[in-house]
């Protein structure tokens, strides 16, 4: 059966069909999917871990056991489960493992851009870089195979266009696959260094065994036709290629790409005139063709940061750009993301951006978009849980320098239960006075809303225990707890006064749902009124101040010809901030 | 020979239900379908794109600036925005529809009330009130299915199933009204 899918349903589905029994992820876009997709399969356990270092540990387990398991990150993530991932490289699997990594060419959704083939050869770790939704597919199924016969864990190096662009692919039935025995096994699975010193030259020599492979794998294929020019790529550069160039090229496509297959690329080189490298961000394969004594031209003339589509490669090759229709660009006016109607980070950070002298450590999230207008509320985003730990150095460091301002710290609820809990031990066992906002929405919000510990819910929607985030931040030694409603003004206020008062660290729990959010029955009991309300402008009282669009609301608009504040009916849900901004109290409820 | 569609718009106004649809006929049509689409921080209110192209082999699934042979912009200003993808001689829909951003709610920007004009100095556009046609109808969230059927008669789609495909992809309750909905967008444009 034949059906159009995106990338990462397609690592989904190849997964299910190779046998896998066993799935961990931390959502990140552009990966959440394939672990969303995953869950829906009955025949696969699949489960939200707090961050991907706990996900990679738990798939590492599965595979310990017998079981084919998968864990699947966004290119960040990474580097969070880089701790486990290279002495898993050393021990070798029992049932098949693969490390999906979601890398962002062009940071679509990302703090930063990293090119995480690097990881691959870093920690001697197999891996492949699928072109399309088939190659998705064939690529899982084959790793769990290769994996098993080579005794190692496998990578899949996906970017944001393979994750997220659909093309068509060919469904097939499930493999039946028996789970391997468990044996104990200490000279494989217990890392001490007499041990990991004997499997440090069995990984050397499962490497060599593996470049032999590379040579022959169906995954790396040449193609030739005009031998004047030939191309090497791997991922989507190969169909950006193909669409350049055409059939007025030959091309050398990179499937399997650590290790790299050295003679393969050496007898394409030998066979065309000049070589084109094409691949996304660092120089990868071109480094190592270069390595091998054979001429080609990479990132001299690509660029080594961005997405290379089509288009840059033409201009790139050709050094013109394509003939687009030339018109006034001072008539665009900028569409940035911001919050939405309702949204529950809208009250807080309005008056915390009003706030004097306090640097505000903000974390990644939706609410990171609170550092453009109209609140300019966020002085710094690093990482996954960073929020806390950095402001922590930073309020030390103010202090001293003998100055009184205050460190503001902001995260999310489950950015917190990511590492930011980590971060908040540290704050209060190393004494700080930082304020630590947790934003509890209830729901991972940024990545279209994932259960997390704190939810009471896991990826199946299945019943969980739900870890109250006070109950933990008191378990850590924080005495000020406030969990506050976000959307009254005068309490978010009144909560920081105190807090920015004391010597010692507290936390406000902001709590309140993300307005797109599902509801839960545990949110309809918690929550009076959940967004069932709407406000209007009363227009006589109205006088045109324009205050209330400063909490930037995307509900409001100011009529210009009648000088009045207008609230798009269709979109409000009555949270009630606009209300509190109004110096007139002109915005009311409907009757 | 591969054709490109850029369907672009608000975050929220159906742009990725009306390419999933319109990919999914492609595919029953036989057709090599390929579509792109950006997640994430772009639903927030952002602007947001998804790219088809179609044809017996496609190769990239992105769009390439100026190679466009139809643009439909859900929104005036992101119409002015894709300008860069249309083709010289491409075809470009515009809803006829104005949703202000943060900037100018806040006042920072103002909105120009000559997007329209601007775009007709380049192209000539096929402009249509799908947003009020849709409200007519019952449903201004039909707006995009509206817009869709503008692409189906603007890039000859006509001979597909389009009905099954709706009914593959919407909700009973919905059905009729988009199949409506499908039908006054085939009708909107010669």
């Amino acid at each position: 059966m034949k059906k159009l899918m995106t990338g990462d349903e397609a690592i989904a589905r190849g997964a299910f069909e190779a046998g896998v029994t066993y799935a961990s992820a931390y959502p990140g876009t552009p990966s959440t999917e394939i672990l969303e997709n995953l869950a829906t399969y009955n025949e696969i356990y699949a489960e939200w871990a707090p961050n991907e270092k706990v996900a990679m540990e738990s798939a590492i387990g599965a595979s310990v056991a017998g079981e084919r398991s998968m864990v699947s990150m966004k290119h960040v993530g990474m580097n969070v489960a880089a701790d486990p991932m290279f002495t898993w490289a050393y021990m070798g699997v029992n049932g098949g493992n693969v490390i999906i990594t979601a890398d962002e060419p062009g940071m679509f959704s990302s703090q930063n851009e990293q090119d995480n083939r690097n990881y691959a050869k870093a920690a001697k770790i197999a891996m492949m870089e699928p072109s399309d939704s088939q190659e998705c597919i064939d690529m899982v199924k084959a790793a769990y195979e290769l994996g098993e016969e080579y005794d190692t864990p496998f990578i899949i190096r996906m970017t944001t266009r393979v994750c997220h662009s659909k093309s068509i692919v060919e469904l097939k039935d499930r493999a039946e696959i028996q789970p391997k025995e468990w044996k104990k096994n200490p000279g494989k699975y217990v890392c001490l260094p007499a041990i990991a010193r004997n499997l440090r030259v069995k990984l050397q020599e499962r490497m060599e065994k593996l470049a032999a492979y590379s040579e022959t794998s169906p995954f790396n294929r040449v193609e030739m036709g005009d031998t004047k020019v030939g191309i090497i790529a791997s991922g989507i550069c190969y169909y950006y290629a193909k669409e350049v160039f055409g059939d007025n090229a030959s091309y050398l496509k990179l499937g399997f790409t650590n290790p790299l297959p050295a003679n393969l690329i050496k007898d394409f080189c030998y066979k065309v005139d000049k070589v084109y490298v094409l691949e996304e961000n660092d120089p990868y394969i071109e480094e190592f063709v270069k390595q091998q004594g054979c001429e080609c031209i990479g990132k001299e003339l690509f660029p080594a940061y961005g997405e290379m589509t089509p288009d840059v490669i033409r201009a790139c090759v050709t050094g013109t750009a394509n003939k687009t229709m030339e018109f006034d660009k001072t008539k665009l006016i900028g569409r940035a993301p911001t919050f939405c109607a309702g949204c529950p980070h809208r009250g807080l950070f309005y008056r915390l951006g009003k706030r004097k002298d306090i640097m505000i450590s903000g974390d990644i999230g939706c609410y990171t978009l609170a550092a453009g207008k109209p609140y300019n509320a966020m002085d710094s985003t690093v990482c996954m849980g960073a929020s806390i730990s950095l402001g922590h150095g930073a309020q030390k460091a103010f202090k001293a320098q003998g100055l009184n301002r205050r460190v503001v710290t902001v995260l999310g609820d489950s950015t917190f239960f990511h590492t930011g809990i980590n971060s908040l031990i540290n704050t209060v066992y190393n004494k700080s006075n930082t304020v630590n906002i947790i934003l509890d929405n209830r729901i991972t919000g940024m990545t279209g809303h994932q259960n997390n510990p704190g939810t009471g819910y896991t990826a199946k929607e299945e019943e969980t225990t739900l870890i109250k985030i006070e109950d933990l931040v008191k378990a850590i030694g924080v005495k000020h707890v406030y969990v506050i409603d976000p959307n009254n003004l005068k309490e978010v206020d009144d909560t920081l006064d105190k807090c920015l008062a004391l010597d010692e660290p507290s936390v406000i729990i902001t709590r309140w749902p993300c307005v797109l959010k599902k509801f839960s029955q545990e949110d309809r009991d918690e929550f009076d009124n959940l967004f069932a309300t709407k406000n209007k402008v009363d227009a006589d009282k109205c006088i045109g101040c324009r205050l209330c669009l400063k909490a930037g609301c995307p509900a409001m608009s100011y009529d210009a010809a009648a000088k009045k504040v207008t609230i798009n009916r269709a979109q409000c849900v009555g949270c009630d901030v606009c209300t509190q901004v109004c110096p007139k109290d002109a915005i009311v409820k409907e009757d | 020979m591969t054709k490109s569609i850029l369907l672009v718009g608000v975050g929220g106004q159906g742009t990725i239900l009306a390419s999933k649809i319109l990919t999914n006929g492609l595919m029953e049509a036989g057709y090599d379908v390929k579509m792109s689409e950006i997640h994430g921080m772009s639903q927030r209110g952002g602007s947001v794109s998804s790219q088809v192209r179609y044809g017996e082999k496609v190769m990239s699934p992105v769009i390439e600036k100026g190679k466009a042979d139809i643009v439909v912009s859900f929104e005036k200003m992101e119409a002015l925005r894709a300008l860069d993808y249309l083709k010289e001689d491409g075809t470009l829909v515009v809803n006829n529809e104005e949703i202000p951003s943060m900037s100018v709610i806040t006042g920072e920007e103002t909105y120009p009330d000559d997007v329209l004009e601007e775009i007709e100095k380049h192209v000539k556009a096929k402009v249509v009130d799908a947003t009020r046609l849709a409200g007519e109808l019952g449903n201004v969230k039909a707006a995009n299915i509206i817009l869709l059927g503008t692409i189906i008669k603007a890039m000859g789609l006509e001979h597909i199933n389009w009905d099954e495909i709706l009914k593959a992809n919407i909700k009973p309750q919905f059905l009729e009204l988009n199949k409506k909905a499908l039908k006054i967008g085939i009708e909107a444009v010669e």
